[in-house]
């Protein structure tokens, strides 16, 4: 807790009305103004009491304060750097510890949830049984996907056409085991648009979840075996697909203290850059596109993919009412905070409900099972897709 | 306090009654940080009833209370009370009513300015007064403030919108004030009262039609003499647009460090003047604006929304934005016939100089409101006093000029030392006759505006040892 990031607020409060906690409990010490008033006064000598490691747990970490902040405070660093500490010097009870420890050794190993797959149908099945033993464990189970087929992609998909780039592909965790379409859309986008997409194997987590819940050592293993993974693979941009992993990666230097020596983009962004080459066939889909934070707030992408939608003929493009608030997703926010989230999603599904859209678009695994989950709940079931899915079948002039 | 607490507790459900030293810190300050106090306990009621039983409890103790919205206010006007009860309405914020042929919205207290436009903007209106805060800020504080914003030139502040308030008084009971009420106009004297005179639980707003043409301009200046000539000459020439606000070369630099706001680069001053109304209308007065504004050397018209967001993005973010050139600063405010604009900016140049203390300049040109920004740097000893030398010459410089010591931030705790200097002694006592009429036992809001107790207004039972003001040196008991 950098008390020199801490000054550069000047509490004039404009975070409080975008921050999802304030939204919901209306409580200073929920807002981005109020945690960081928590910080300083733990700089000043107050300990990390249960109550003020409650506060920083509830924030999402959604960044959206960020965007909000005419101050530029680095709130961002300030509460990464905050649940490092939180970490070191508070001690939560020993439920609170179980349930974590399933989480952080599950989620950013791609092979032990692969184990989980087959598991999938019968847990949701299960939900509200699982929900009476541990709100939690229930939550992860009301918000398992119907899984699809795995797809294995190739180590190298070739360019179609012209070749005008040569990319990586950051695969995911959840991404590649829950979500196997996406990346392969995203692999054919990439390729329709005159890439050579590099897709290295024994690609692991990058390191995000980690990172967003202050796990330092284990953050900083998963980041430079990723950095190492994708160096030896020789490429100078990495495409990522997820905005969780890509908001992080975009901070490696940060994290690790060395330059990865790779630009990090994220798909929409690097599309939008690249230029459009490919045949858009149309698609006559009316989409609600959801701003996923990590991508929105962390990367300052929200103006790509409308421009990559508003391209595809035919598709309707309409906006959700407040979409600077955060689903309540949030990484593993969702498993560790299950009501909060709760009532975020069930806001954001109102939102959403609200354009009258047929198909909602995200870049973000976790939004997407998260909203998806909130509008099963309302009984407002909503087609959702990513991004370079909805790309891909204009590009294939396929069927969404 | 105990016994006060538990009763709360039996009032409110458990997490709306904060006693936990660590979160109750949280609320030591408003939007000033100047003044800091940890307030005795926290609630955050939910309904007009249970403050008014709140309140009652304060009576039955004899505890003061402090209203609190968003917390954004500059002048301490939310500052706690260490003896007292903060009775903070973030968790009101429901839309009641609206009721679009009356041209009204009922609103709950906690609602933000903003939310009540953003409710009924598909609908062709919207709620006129826009604090810079307007996002942020709860239109139960801009009663307690009569918060202005750059659009009051035309429009007026909060008083000219509020047709009722229902408010808890500082006795406990539940009253309406409406606007239609025969006889002496409480309502008026409510709004405005910072906090003093009870606290507002339902506010109904009027509406206004959103204009059909608007037309934002962004006229830059090499300096401020020039904008500020022509400023006058646009008020001369019989124009009264909906906002003029004037912006100098060291605000321009925060705002661009900010938002990159792109005003025109090298501009020494720029002002923006908004006009707005019937469409001939508007486009007569910009061709007459265009005129006088020939001195400028950048004259940029917003093509749309938005455009004109942009162009509105620096001047709204300005006051926060200076955190990126100083470490610290103090919001200043005052009025000044417009006519005194460039003696008094050319006196507040010659301040600056005199202390070496940097003065950025925002204002609401149109109306002479003046918002300095006194930059100071809180970890260099001695600079912290002489910015305040500084924010305290200019207020002097103000009344001077036959101005006001606030245009649109209140008195609070921050200026209630000024209002000697503005008033006399029968002015001030007129004024707590007023407020003791409301607040006999001087329990709503105690400590702020008037700088001293005076008649029956600050009981001095209620007062645990020596008051804050005095031990600060900035009030003195007699």
């Amino acid at each position: 807790m950098d008390p020199k990031l801490i000054n550069d607020c000047v509490h004039c409060g404009f975070c409080l009305p975008t921050c999802p906690t304030y939204v919901l409990w209306g409580e200073e010490m929920d807002s981005p103004r109020g945690r960081i008033h928590l910080m300083s006064q733990h700089v000043e000598g107050t300990p990390m009491t249960p109550e003020m490691a409650g506060h920083f747990d509830a924030c999402l970490g959604c960044m959206a304060c960020v965007t909000a902040c005419p101050s530029g405070v680095q709130y961002d660093r300030l509460i990464e750097q905050t649940r490092v500490v939180v970490e070191q010097e508070y001690e939560r009870p020993p439920q609170e510890r179980a349930v974590r420890g399933i989480v952080f050794s599950l989620f950013p190993y791609p092979r032990r949830l692969r184990m989980l797959r087959p598991t999938m149908g019968l847990a949701r099945r299960m939900a509200s049984f699982l929900t009476r033993v541990n709100p939690s464990l229930g939550a992860m189970t009301a918000l398992a996907p119907r899984v699809e087929r795995r797809e294995r992609l190739p180590r190298v998909v070739k360019a179609r056409g012209e070749r005008r780039a040569v990319v990586g592909m950051l695969l995911g965790c959840v991404q590649r085991e829950f979500f196997p379409q996406v990346n392969a859309a995203t692999a054919r986008v990439l390729s329709m648009e005159g890439c050579d997409v590099v897709i290295p194997p024994g690609q692991g987590c990058c390191g995000a979840l980690s990172v967003h819940s202050g796990l330092d050592k284990q953050a900083r293993r998963l980041a430079s075996r990723t950095v190492r993974t994708f160096r030896k693979a020789g490429v100078d941009t990495v495409v990522v697909n997820a905005a969780g992993c890509g908001s992080s990666m975009k901070e490696y230097a940060d994290l690790l203290g060395y330059d990865p020596g790779f630009r990090v983009m994220d798909l929409s962004e690097f599309l939008a850059e690249l230029g459009p080459v490919a045949v858009r066939h149309p698609l006559r889909r009316t989409v609600a596109y959801h701003d996923a934070c990590h991508l929105a707030h962390a990367q300052g992408v929200r103006a790509q993919p409308r421009e990559l939608l508003n391209g595809i003929p035919g598709l309707e493009l309409r906006e959700i009412p407040d979409s600077a608030i955060c689903c309540g997703s949030a990484g593993t926010y969702n498993l560790l905070r299950p009501e909060a989230a709760r009532d975020l999603g069930d806001r954001k599904a109102k939102a959403v409900g609200s354009t009258g859209a047929e198909l909602l678009v995200s870049a973000n695994p976790g939004c997407t099972m998260q909203i998806a989950a909130a509008m099963r709940r309302a009984g407002a079931d909503i087609k959702v897709a990513h991004t370079a899915e909805v790309l891909d079948a204009s590009l294939r002039g396929a069927e969404l | 306090m105990d016994e006060l607490i538990a009763a709360l507790h039996s009032l409110l459900p458990a997490d709306s009654v904060i006693t936990d030293p660590v979160r109750l810190r949280t609320y030591e300050c408003d939007g000033l940080t100047y003044h800091r106090a940890t307030p005795g306990v926290v609630v955050l009621p939910e309904t007009a009833e249970q403050i008014a039983r709140v309140v009652r409890l304060c009576n039955d103790f004899g505890v003061p209370f402090v209203a609190r919205g968003s917390g954004t206010g500059l002048s301490g006007g939310a500052l706690p009370r260490e003896d007292g009860v903060l009775v903070v309405t973030a968790k009101m914020r429901r839309i009641l009513e609206i009721d679009l042929p009356n041209r009204r919205a009922v609103v709950e207290p906690g609602v933000t300015n903003l939310a009540i436009t953003e409710a009924v903007r598909d609908q062709g209106y919207y709620y006129a007064p826009d604090p810079s805060s307007q996002q942020v800020c709860s239109i139960g504080g801009n009663v307690a403030e009569n918060s202005g914003g750059a659009h009051c030139l035309k429009y007026g502040f909060t008083v000219n919108h509020v047709e009722a308030c229902e408010i808890v008084t500082p006795e406990g009971d539940l009253v309406t004030l409406d606007r239609m009420d025969p006889g002496y106009d409480l309502l008026g004297a409510f709004i405005g009262s910072e906090g003093t005179l009870g606290i507002a639980t339902k506010i109904t707003v009027r509406l206004s039609r959103t204009p059909e043409a608007v037309t934002t301009v962004l006229a830059a200046f090499e300096s401020i003499e020039q904008g500020g000539q022509a400023v006058s000459a646009i008020i001369g020439a019989g124009i009264v647009p909906a906002a003029i606000e004037m912006m100098d070369a060291l605000s321009i630099e925060a705002a661009e460090a900010a938002v990159a706001c792109a005003y025109p680069a090298g501009a020494g001053a720029v002002l923006i003047v908004e006009l707005d109304g019937p469409a001939a209308e508007v486009e007569q007065q910009f061709a007459r604006l265009r005129e006088i504004c020939s001195a400028a050397f950048e004259l940029r018209v917003a093509a749309g929304p938005a455009e004109r967001a942009a162009i509105w993005k620096g001047r709204k973010s300005a006051f926060a934005a200076v955190g990126r050139i100083s470490p610290a600063y103090i919001v200043q405010d005052g009025v000044v016939p417009r006519t005194s604009l460039p003696a008094v900016l050319a006196a507040i140049d010659r301040l600056s100089r005199e202390h070496r203390i940097r003065v950025a300049n925002v204002f609401h040109a149109g109306d002479g409101n003046l918002h300095p920004l006194v930059l100071f740097d809180d970890g260099t000893p001695g600079e912290g006093e002489r910015a305040e030398v500084v924010s305290g010459a200019i207020l002097d410089l103000c009344i001077e000029h036959g101005g006001s010591i606030t245009g649109e931030h209140g008195v609070g705790v921050d200026k209630s030392r000024y209002m000697p200097r503005m008033f006399g002694a029968d002015d001030l006592d007129t004024m707590q006759l007023v407020r003791c009429a409301f607040d006999p036992r001087g329990l709503s809001n105690p400590g702020k505006v008037f700088p001293t107790p005076r008649l029956c207004g600050e009981v001095p039972g209620v007062r645990k040892g020596v008051h804050p003001l005095v031990e600060s040196g900035k009030a003195e008991q007699f």
